[in-house]
């Protein structure tokens, strides 16, 4: 056992701290607030459509400052990347927070964008271009990614092998809370890396006494204590090896792989039955953990060593059945997988229950198949490929839904049709007289309108005249003319009747001309009143029309494409499933095959252990016999008649437990 | 300092380790480049269906809830109120439009900033009433029941409301309306 140095091990870091998508700021948009929701929930492709969606209205403006979302622009387009990172659309995401470095924006800006640029690139693994971005951070960081920056320039320079660089960032980093126990462990791999054993030694037994009640550092502790454990099994050094073993807990990750590992310690100070002590703990755990079925051969083996054969062969011999009974089980499994019964596990609704669907799929009743493929869950490369098979069959019921729903449409929209086509030739017969009604009414008025205003400039009392004054100055005109005509009767006393009612009615018209302006203006105003009224009659009917022909002209085309788009795509996404399906399964039947070949070994070896153990207790039985027939002859029929009876496996265990009272110290 | 027995008890395992690598390499393995290749198609199929949510999205907004008759209802809380939500109900005009129980994480989705469009559908133009109620559990225990009521206005444009709610600790009102 070596103290084994990989940079696997050094990309240990916690759950990401950092809330990206949280606001920062008063929320000023009703609809950003709506995508947050969505994100807080990990809802992940709602969030993404429905920012989508609001991002390109508001690209769309003619003046975008003027919208609501203007406030929250820069946190949305961070947004939109962060979001594509969660819903692991690496590429997408990346193009976005590239977007945001190559526009002239604020350094703190640009800095956020590159330290998620470089994140992102780390996570996919491509620790070059993750150098690269994180370079990009010029001047001030800002203040609230300050520390996971430092955290992953550490990380990342460990990966393109800058450990001493890492080494000065870390130790800065030192004391650090929500990295403690992650700087800790970081730091004595990278001390390992530049060949500084002592520190990487004693920050390693650090990290093996840090206090803390999250699990995730708790369970680095102990990863730490196994490390060190290990190193001084490789240095001979049994006994701080033993420390370091003891200091792991018994409930966490690493316990198994600690019992196992205490147990062999003693062994190699010939302590067989101190070994037994951490072993039978562990002999009674999960039998289908790897540390567990070692275990199961130990045991004996150390039993052995305490020459109690007869317990020993007992227990290769319950070891040889479950590796049996296992070995069965794993080829139901690999058959079940064969039959596709993994891939509908993973896609059910128990596993849908809860955000750790991937950790409980282990706990679905009747699924032999996820219960050899624990380590394999944890792998990162599987992990994606579940997650995305699992986003998959969302989009997959998406897609059928859509196109269920299109149908829904079409439906509703021929019953549209059928209600309003009948309706509006009707419809528009009226609307086109009450058309013409209002447009007359307009005219109308905007004639009196300039009547109204020539007057003003050119002062014309007559048009303001009443009918019964008008009526009056024709008659009067008309008398004038009959006077003119027949002079016999045009009398002085009728010539100035005639003149003098001419100059009443003449003042009368001239002298109220200015209250009659006034009042012919006030009446115009009313009547403006009543053509808005009319107006705003006329534009909600044409507004009522064109929502009623919109209900359902211009749909067809759009709904056939999209129909086409989605058969499209569904069978496109119908290919992709069905390989990721593939992959998923071939990586569990290859992790339980592999499996199985192990318990095939074991098997092989606990046969031949087990022939041998019996083999030696009944050498002792013999021996034991023959020096009791040689102190009394009169008993040794008796007891060649119970060592022939032992030949049954039965017997043996008998015999084994004489044998055991008498070898265990 | 490996005891003679336990070098052969652990050569044997190393004998089984070099089968199953044996193995291992002959076995159907699945490389990097597949998962990669195969990652990379399913990015791109999530690009497609997020741009057909849009597409349809703008369809069903058009068709279903035009702008001359849309109304839609938000949700919201105070950030920082611990106050237990347990459900709400909206009435419009007297008839239940929508009624909705909290999951704990749609709540601590309200609680940290988040706004739920709880309804979205079709009303005419003029006035409406719309009343509000919600009930929880109170952050020293007890039940906590409220409700409110207010005027809706709508116009030839879509109409958007927001109710934020409060609950008993909070110092601010218990049901506030904001026409957006």
């Amino acid at each position: 056992m070596s103290l084994r140095f990989s940079i696997a091990a050094l990309l240990l870091l916690p759950l990401f701290a950092h809330g990206s998508v949280r606001p920062h700021q008063e929320m000023r948009d009703i609809f950003y607030g709506e995508i947050l929701y969505h994100a807080y929930q990990h809802d992940y492709f709602e969030a993404i459509s429905h920012l989508d969606i609001e991002l390109g209205q508001y690209y769309a403006l003619d003046e975008p400052d003027l919208d609501s979302l203007h406030w929250h622009r820069g946190q949305a387009e961070f947004a939109v990347g962060d979001l594509e990172l969660y819903y692991r659309m690496h590429q997408r995401a990346g193009r976005a927070i590239e977007t945001v470095l190559g526009k002239n924006v604020a350094e703190s800006e640009r800095n956020e964008a590159a330290f998620r640029l470089a994140r992102l690139y780390y996570r996919k693994q491509d620790y070059v271009n993750a150098l690269h971005a994180i370079e990009l951070i010029k001047g001030e960081v800002p203040k609230k990614i300050r520390s996971d920056e430092a955290f992953m320039r550490a990380q990342i320079y460990v990966s393109v092998g800058k450990f001493n660089d890492a080494i000065t960032i870390l130790k800065q980093l030192k004391g650090n809370d929500t990295y403690r126990g992650y700087i800790e462990y970081n730091l004595a791999m990278a001390y390992l890396q530049t060949a500084q054993t002592e520190l990487a030694v004693a920050m390693l037994d650090e990290l093996g006494k840090l206090n803390s009640g999250d699990e995730a550092v708790l369970a680095l502790k102990d990863k730490g204590n196994l490390k060190l454990a290990n190193y001084y099994v490789d240095a001979g050094d049994a006994e701080q090896a033993a420390k370091y073993f003891s200091r792991i807990r018994l409930d966490g990750p690493f316990s198994n792989k600690a019992l196992l590992g205490a147990g062999w310690v003693a062994v190699a100070q010939q302590r067989y039955d101190r070994a037994l002590v951490p072993w039978s703990l562990l002999h009674e755990r999960e039998q289908t953990n790897i540390s567990v079925q070692e275990a199961m051969m130990a045991v004996p083996f150390a039993y052995s060593k305490l020459n109690v054969h007869g317990k020993a062969a007992i227990m290769y011999g319950k070891a040889m059945d479950v590796f049996a009974s296992e070995i069965d089980s794993l080829d139901a499994s690999i058959k079940s997988i064969r039959e596709g019964r993994f891939l509908t596990a993973l896609v059910s609704e128990q596993a849908d229950q809860d955000k750790n669907w991937v950790v409980n799929l282990r706990k679905l009743p009747d699924s032999p198949e996820t219960r050899y493929i624990m380590e394999l869950l944890a792998a990162h490369d599987f992990q994606e490929s579940l997650k995305n098979y699992k986003d998959l069959a969302d989009l997959r019921q998406h897609l059928t839904t859509w196109l269920d729903s299109l149908a829904v449409y079409e439906d509703i929209i021929e019953l549209r049709r059928q209600y309003y086509e009948p309706l509006l030739p009707q419809v528009e017969k009226k609307f086109k007289k009450l058309d013409s009604r209002i447009r007359l009414r307009i005219e109308q008025r905007d004639r009196l309108n300039e009547r109204i205003q020539s007057l003003l400039v050119l002062r014309r009392p007559v048009y303001l005249a009443t009918a019964n004054e008008r009526a009056d100055l024709d008659r009067l005109v008309k008398i004038k003319l009959a006077l003119e005509a027949n002079p016999n009767l045009a009398t002085e006393e009728t010539l100035y009747r005639v003149e003098r009612l001419s100059g009443v009615l003449d003042w009368r018209i001239k002298s109220e001309f200015d209250d009659r302006l006034t009042a012919a203006y006030k009446n115009l105003k009313d009547l403006d009143g009543v053509i808005d009224d009319l107006n705003k009659q006329y534009r909600a009917f044409v507004r009522t029309r064109q929502a009623a022909t919109q209900s359902y002209e211009g749909y067809t085309i759009p709904i056939q494409q999209l129909r086409t788009h989605l058969r499209d795509t569904q069978v496109k996404l119908k290919g992709i499933m069905a390989r990721q399906g593939r992959v998923l399964e071939q990586m569990a039947i290859n992790e339980l095959d592999k499996r199985r070949k192990r318990l095939e070994e074991y098997q092989i070896k606990a046969r031949f252990a087990l022939a041998e153990s019996y083999d030696r207790a009944t050498k002792e039985q013999e021996k034991k016999l023959l020096e009791q027939s040689a102190i009394t002859p009169e008993k040794t029929a008796n007891t060649k008649t119970e060592t022939a009876v032992t030949e049954t496996s039965a017997t043996a265990a008998t015999t084994t437990a004489n044998a055991e009272e008498e070898a265990t110290p | 300092m490996h005891s003679h027995a336990h070098k052969i008890f652990r050569q044997s395992l190393c004998i089984v380790l070099a089968a199953l690598l044996s193995f291992a390499a002959s076995a159907n393995e699945v490389s990097r480049e597949q998962i990669k290749g195969l990652d990379e198609q399913v990015q791109d199929i999530k690009k497609d269906v997020l741009n057909l949510s849009t597409e349809l999205a703008m369809l069903e907004e058009k068709l279903l809830f035009p702008s001359n008759t849309q109304v839609s209802l938000f949700v919201s809380m105070h950030k920082g109120d611990d106050f237990r939500l347990d459900s709400m109900q909206l009435k419009l005009n007297e008839k239940v439009v929508a009624q909705h129980l909290y999951s704990f994480r749609e709540l601590e989705a309200l609680q940290s900033g988040g706004v739920q469009r709880l309804y979205l559908g079709n009303i005419k133009t003029g006035d409406h009433e719309l009343v509000v109620s919600y009930s929880g559990k109170a952050p020293a225990g007890g039940e906590y029941k409220r409700s409110g009521s207010y005027r809706v206005t709508k116009d030839v444009g879509p109409k958007f409301i927001e109710i934020k709610i409060a609950g008993p600790e909070s110092t601010e009102q218990d049901i506030q309306f904001r026409d957006w």
